[in-house]
């Protein structure tokens, strides 16, 4: 299907219906992942390491299963000890054996809360009891929990061969340091020589979760053949019978995963962690077992995303335009390789147009938990500190902060810096429409101040498969293999409907497990609408193409004289003959008679995904006394390609704009002198809550990706870009004071006032 | 230990059921009671997602024992529609794309409930303190108050 | 001959630090067979790691994408999200 260039062509893409799974949502019908209760399941618990590094020198199990309703107890020597494997799948670069490591620790415990061991027991407070008779010899060694100490020559080694790649010569010594990455364009350091003007700045960032409302829950039940069913909570149903099948050395067609209904993910669901334990449980006992991390668990061992250093420097000429720019970024990674500092560097100054700049950074390994995918990874961190940068080179040029941006901005043609040229992409278009928002121009008052800030992000295509089946009565079922976490579902039907031309109420669209449909990749990167969107406009092209020939069949005409027309076939021209045009349901009553049921399914490898930009404009309100950042008024400016159901782009806009609010005010990893973390609670994690924001205006911008059929664009991921720098810079315009250290939590403010500096 | 004997009400029907006098009531509802709309996000009360009335005041379940039911009333997310006609709140929700993922609505619905069952006509302002004490991740609040707000006014000109 | 350019220096270590190639290559399958006849061992990574750019779109795990010479062609690191 050829791209749609006018959105007025279009009858049901771009409307607002309501989404097929809300009913089950607003009346507590849905099945998350912790609701499902299978006959004879087991609880199955696990033991964590209290300990941030340690070598576990004995696990003595056997008090734990002697116990009275304790069935399995399971430590690393139950999982087979995997080789290495580096992989990129779906969401990220992963190392398979880094992976069974993290949900099942061998030989040494890396972080607090690292798992060692896991029973499964008849009730809760047996499980507990078991893991409490569970004997651990523990060498305790010294422990590195942040990214510059982690780096020191004199630093604990978390693993015995890591040496650095990236960097030459290679060093001898292993140390924390897992790579070295860089990004250049043409020479930074003579751009800075052009310069009138430069700001040098450096950063710090905490590490947050992505901190979904829904701890990670599963049922796992094993038969004795092998055969598995799955039902878990995720992002990704044939991701977790992948890395399953992968960690537990099982064959996948074995493995049949369920994806419940899932309460947040944002990337920290585009892994394992319980699955294969519940499974390993599941196999050793022969009966189901149900795992539920407690929210305890969930910041103590899944996930978070890195903090780090950033530094930045920028050299401009007196008219603002940007001669040279570097950035230096260090991110954790937790236990394991992996924090997103290729993409942090990438996305850094992906915004402008520059001929010289370098963005390098460092991956390092800590005392912490792994960290997982979060929105956008890296984007954000680094962003965080380029647009705090921007912001300080406006004001040092005079300059307002928009015209600086809109004097470097990237454009169609525009040489990225991450290197390759952009292709139609929404920048300027994005900056012009914040320029125009009233929120722009809006008086402040006392203690005040407005920032902007913007930001960007690739978005992904990616493997997607999808059925339309055209049932008996001329209704229409979707079966993708995307789980929902937005309103996904709507959107696919909507698209089906559009192409068939039929009204959305006929079509009704489900997430498959893995038996029902074709692998599709994870639910992340933004590439739902598009990627499984895409599938599902190609399946349903497939299914008016045998709608076509049925009622040729039907008029025994040719099947080149129909064509298609608002869910109808029609004769082609007044030489195909003077038949009435027969409706999608009178085709689907002649099915058996024609050639069968009709239906398609088409899976993909979705490419030219396009990317996103954002600017969002904050108006917030310090509090001389108390040092609290009150945000009085945010806007969200967004290139989204085309809406699809508005109300979900802007529900991803919101959304995302909100976590970035909380990275920049509130939320943080804190850590006591033995490394375990102090706030592992929504009291003391502090997220935003209903009384902290405003309404947030999402503006939608279209420039239409052509490569999709509706122009989709991702969405989920640019929002939480730019919302750290945007508050920064309010604070700044509020205060006089730059912060250069996220989160901007009332003691730090409170102190920056006192003495001056941020 | 033996199990404790609870009479209580649950959404206006007469129940009974076993639990251990440690049991949280938010276990007792989806484990004993198979009611598994109450949600456990956090297990502290810090959340929301758990929600329920007890007596018509707005509690974490998590935070109520199993046994401080008897003889009181519960309402869960189950008993807020009648039948198949859904309250305003949960229509609006709908209407103004009010959930995402839906983890933390059930909580929501519950609490905004019991806002317009006390005031009718909230401010913005009260009705986002009123639900500071429910959490949601994926909405950033706005759909959600507008919804909230909505249905306020719905149920005023119904009433009126 | 498309030149094939290279984003960041994660293959650095097999080209020397060269980020400018000229490669006869009309797929991105014969991308990666060509520069592992030059590089060895350069296939895996390119085939694991990296997504290329052709004209600014992004291709990710494509064999069959053609590549012409008139193209822009950048080697860029896979891109995951969350």
């Amino acid at each position: 299907m050829n791209f749609v260039a006018n959105k007025s062509d279009l009858k049901v893409v771009g409307t607002r219906p309501i989404r097929p799974d809300g009913m089950d949502k607003v009346t507590g019908k849905a099945q998350f992942g912790a609701d499902l209760t299978m006959a004879g399941q087991l609880v199955g618990k696990i033991l964590r390491s209290p300990h941030a590094h340690a070598k576990i020198i004995k696990i003595d199990t056997s008090k734990a299963l002697a116990m009275a309703g304790v069935k399995a107890v399971i430590t690393s020597a139950d999982i087979p000890d995997i080789p290495s494997e580096e992989a990129f799948v779906g969401e990220g670069p992963t190392n398979f054996r880094d992976m069974s490591l993290n949900c099942m620790a061998r030989g040494k415990v890396l972080y607090e809360g690292h798992a060692l061991a896991a029973v499964a027991a008849t009730s809760s407070a047996i499980a507990d009891a078991a893991l409490a008779a569970i004997d651990v010899t523990y060498e305790v060694l010294p422990h590195v929990i942040d990214v510059e100490a982690a780096m020191a020559p004199d630093a604990p080694v978390l693993h015995e061969g890591m040496i650095t790649t990236g960097v030459d010569p290679k060093p001898t010594k292993a140390s924390n340091i897992v790579k070295k990455v860089a990004f250049s364009l043409g020479d930074w350091q003579a751009g800075m020589k052009e310069a009138d003007v430069i700001v040098e700045e450096k950063y710090d960032t905490a590490a947050v979760h992505q901190a979904y409302i829904e701890p990670h829950a599963v049922v796992a039940s094993v038969n004795p053949d092998g055969q598995t069913v799955i039902f878990a909570s995720s992002q990704g149903q044939f991701m977790i019978r992948q890395y399953t099948a992968k960690i537990l050395g099982m064959d996948i067609a074995n493995i049949r995963v369920t994806p419940a209904e899932i309460g947040g993910g944002f990337g920290g669901k585009t892994l394992v962690y319980l699955e294969p334990i519940a499974t390993a449980l599941s196999a050793k006992c022969g009966r189901p077992v149900k795992m539920v991390m407690t929210r305890d668990e969930v910041f103590r061992a899944s996930g978070p995303t890195s903090g780090g250093t950033i530094e930045v420097k920028i050299g401009a000429k007196k008219d603002g335009t940007i001669t040279g720019a570097y950035a230096l970024v260090k991110l954790q990674a937790g236990a394991f390789p992996g924090s997103p500092v290729a993409p942090a560097c990438m996305c850094a100054f992906a915004m402008y147009d520059l001929k010289n700049v370098t963005a390098e950074g460092y991956d390092v390994v800590s005392n912490r938990p792994k960290v997982a995918a979060y929105r956008a990874p890296g984007a954000p961190i680094s962003t965080f500190a380029v647009e705090s940068a921007m912001d300080e080179l406006a004001s040092k040029l005079g300059m307002d902060p928009i015209a600086l941006r809109e004097k470097n901005a990237a454009k169609a043609g525009t040489k990225a810096a991450y290197g390759p040229v952009f292709p139609d992409i929404g920048y300027e278009q994005v900056l012009a429409a914040a320029k125009a928002h009233p929120h722009w121009t809006a008086p402040l008052g006392k203690n005040q101040g407005r920032g902007i800030a913007t930001g960007f992000w690739f978005n992904i295509g990616g493997e997607s498969s999808a059925s339309v089946f055209i049932n008996e009565d001329g209704t229409v079922s979707v079966v993708s293999g995307s789980p929902d976490i937005g309103g996904s579902r709507a959107s696919m039907a909507m698209m089906a409907a559009e192409v068939l031309g039929v009204p959305y109420e006929k079509v009704r669209a489900i997430v498959g497990d893995t038996a029902q449909i074709g692998i599709t990749g994870m639910t992340g990167g933004s590439r739902v609408t598009f990627a499984t969107g895409m599938a599902t406009v190609q399946a349903a092209e497939s299914v008016v193409e045998q709608l076509k020939k049925r009622a040729a069949m039907i008029w025994d005409i040719s099947p080149d004289a129909v064509d298609w027309k608002d869910g109808e076939a029609v004769p082609a021209g007044a030489n195909a003959g003077g038949f009435d045009p027969l409706p999608l349901a009178a085709i689907a009553l002649k099915a058996a008679k024609t050639g069968g049921p009709i239906g398609a399914e088409i899976s993909i490898n979705a490419q030219g995904a396009g990317a996103g930009f954002g600017a969002h404009i904050c108006d917030v309100e310090v509090d001389p006394d108390t040092g609290f950042v009150k945000i009085l008024r945010y806007t969200a400016v967004q290139d989204v390609g085309r809406a699809i159901h508005p109300s979900y782009v802007e529900g991803q806009i919101q959304g995302g704009a909100t976590q970035g609010i909380g990275w920049a005010l509130n939320e943080e990893y804190v850590y006591d002198k033995n490394g375990r973390m102090d706030n592992a609670g929504f009291l003391d994690y502090r997220i935003p809550v209903a009384s902290d924001l405003p309404m947030i205006d999402a503006v939608l911008v279209e420039v239409p990706n052509k490569r999709h059929p509706f122009g989709v664009r991702g969405v989920g991921e640019v929002p939480i870009v730019p919302p750290m720098a945007a508050i920064g810079n309010a604070v700044k315009s509020a205060t006089g004071i730059r912060m250069h250290s996220l989160p901007m939590s009332p003691p730090k403010v409170r102190a920056a006032l006192d003495s001056g500096k941020g | 230990m033996s199990k404790i004997h609870v009479t209580t009400t649950v959404n206006g029907e007469p129940t009974e059921y076993l639990c251990e006098a440690q049991d949280s009531l938010l276990d007792v509802l989806r484990d004993t009671l198979k009611l598994t709309g109450s949600k456990e996000g956090c297990g502290s009360g810090d959340c929301g997602a758990c929600s329920i009335t007890l007596d018509g005041r707005l509690v974490c379940s998590c935070l109520v024992l199993g046994v401080e039911a008897e003889g009181k009333s519960i309402g869960t997310i189950e008993g807020v529609a009648k039948g198949d006609t859904l309250h305003p709140i949960q229509q609006k929700f709908l209407e103004h794309a009010a959930l995402q993922c839906g983890f933390c609505t059930p909580g929501l619905i519950v609490a905004a409930k019991a806002l317009l069952d006390s005031n009718p006509n909230p401010t913005e302002t009260e009705a986002r303190f009123w639900l500071a004490g429910n959490l949601c991740r994926c909405t950033g609040y706005d759909k959600i108050i507008r919804a909230v707000m909505d249905a306020a006014a719905e149920m005023r000109g119904a009433a009126a | 001959m498309p030149t094939v350019s290279i984003s960041g220096t994660s293959l650095d270590a097999f080209t020397g630090g060269k980020s400018e190639l000229e490669v006869e290559a009309t797929t991105f399958r014969r991308l990666i067979h060509e520069l592992e006849k030059r590089f060895p061992g350069i296939g895996m990574q390119v085939e694991e790691t990296m997504a290329v750019a052709v004209d600014g779109v992004i291709f990710q795990d494509a064999y069959d994408l053609k590549l012409s010479p008139e193209s822009e062609i950048f080697l860029i690191p896979k891109i995951g999200g969350g």
